[in-house]
C-alpha cells in the first residue's frame, strides 16, 4: 500500500508535467485533459505532443504513440486473464493496462485474488492522478509567461530519457537504440519532424541478427 | 485541430492494442524473440526521440542550454532519483543556464 502511494505522487507530478508542457506549447487544457482520459498511456502521450507540437505530421505522431504502446500486448496476454469476466470489466480492465498495473498484478505471483485487487486498485488510483495531475498542470501552466526561459523544453526529454534508461542496460537493445538514434539524428538533417524518430526502428536489425537462435550466420 | 484527431486516432489504436493481448492470449504464443522486438522497439524510439528533441529544435542545433539540461537530468535519472526531481532538476539547469546567457 505504501508502494501505490509513492507511485501515485510520482503519476501526480509527471501528469502536472504533461498538462504544463501541453499547455507551454499551445494545447488547450481540455484536449490534454482529454487526452490523458482517452490514451492514458504516459510515454506515447509525449511522444505524439513531442512529434505534433514540433511540426511532425499527424501520421508520425500518431505512429510513434502507437509503436511505444505495443509493449501492451504481451502486457494484456500475460495478466488480461484478472479483467476477462463481464463486458464491463472486460472494458475497464483493458483501458487500465499499463506499465504499473502489469507490475504488481505479476508481483502478486500465483494469489489471484490478491493479483486481481492489485490490478484494480493501482489501475484506478493511478487512473484518478494522472488526470487530476494533468488539470492542474494544463491550468497552471496558463500563468507561466515564458515556457522557455524555466527550462520548461527540458522537461520532455528528461522524462523521456528516465523513461529509457532502465530498457537500455540490456547491451542488444542499447546498441539497437544507439545504431536507430544515430540513424534518426542523420536523417533528421533532410526529414520533416516524426519520420526520423520512426526510421531509429532500423536500428533493431542489431537484435535481428542477435536474438537468432545459433546457426551459420555469415 | 489535428491535434484532436491525433488524440483519437491515438485513443482508439491505443485501445485495440491493450484488447489484442487477451484475445490472442489462447489462440497465439508470442515467441520470446518477438516479444524482446517490441520491448525493444519501444525503447529505441524513446531514446531517438529524447536525442533528437535534445539537440534539434525545427531541424537546427537547440543550443547548449537544453541537453545540458537534459544530461543532468539523465545523470539523476540514473542515479534512481525520483522522476519529480529528474524534471525539476534538468528544467532548472536549462532555466540557469539560459539566465547566465547560454543559448
Amino acid at each position: 500500500m505504501r508502494d501505490i502511494s509513492a507511485l501515485a505522487a510520482g503519476i501526480l507530478i509527471v501528469g502536472a508535467s504533461f498538462g504544463a508542457i501541453a499547455t507551454a506549447q499551445g494545447v488547450p487544457w481540455w484536449q490534454s485533459t482529454a487526452m490523458s482520459v482517452l490514451v492514458f498511456a504516459g510515454a506515447s502521450q509525449f511522444a505524439t505532443l513531442g512529434i505534433m507540437t514540433t511540426g511532425g505530421g499527424l501520421l508520425a505522431g500518431v505512429a510513434a504513440g502507437l509503436i511505444l504502446n505495443m509493449r501492451h500486448i504481451p502486457y494484456g496476454m500475460a495478466v488480461g486473464g484478472l479483467y476477462w469476466t463481464s463486458l464491463r470489466s472486460k472494458i475497464l480492465g483493458t483501458h487500465l493496462l499499463i506499465d504499473q498495473t502489469t507490475a504488481f498484478a505479476l508481483a502478486a505471483g500465483e494469489d489471484r485474488r490478491r493479483a486481481k485487487a492489485a490490478y484494480w486498485t493501482v489501475g484506478i488510483t493511478l487512473f484518478v492522478v494522472w488526470n487530476l495531475g494533468t488539470v492542474i498542470g494544463a491550468v497552471a501552466g496558463r500563468f507561466i509567461a515564458d515556457p522557455e526561459a524555466l527550462g520548461l523544453d527540458a522537461a520532455l526529454p528528461a522524462i523521456l530519457l528516465a523513461l529509457v534508461l532502465p530498457g537500455l542496460k540490456d547491451r542488444s537493445t542499447l546498441s539497437a537504440g544507439l545504431l536507430g538514434t544515430t540513424i534518426a539524428l542523420v536523417t533528421s538533417l533532410f526529414l520533416p519532424v516524426g519520420l526520423p524518430v520512426l526510421l531509429a526502428l532500423l536500428g533493431l536489425v542489431v537484435m535481428w541478427r542477435g536474438t537468432r537462435p545459433k546457426e551459420a550466420t555469415s | 485541430m489535428t491535434m484532436l484527431a491525433a488524440i483519437i486516432a491515438l485513443a482508439v489504436g491505443t485501445f485495440l492494442i491493450r484488447l489484442s493481448g487477451p484475445l490472442l492470449r489462447n489462440r497465439i504464443t508470442l515467441s520470446e524473440r518477438v516479444e524482446t522486438l517490441l520491448r525493444a522497439g519501444a525503447t529505441v524510439v524513446l531514446l531517438a526521440l529524447t536525442v533528437t528533441s535534445t539537440f534539434l529544435v525545427e531541424g537546427a542545433f537547440a543550443g547548449w542550454a537544453l541537453p545540458a539540461g537534459v544530461l543532468v537530468g539523465g545523470v539523476l535519472a540514473w542515479k534512481r532519483m525520483p522522476l519529480a526531481i529528474v524534471v525539476v532538476a534538468a528544467a532548472a539547469t536549462t532555466a540557469l543556464l539560459r539566465l547566465a546567457g547560454v543559448a
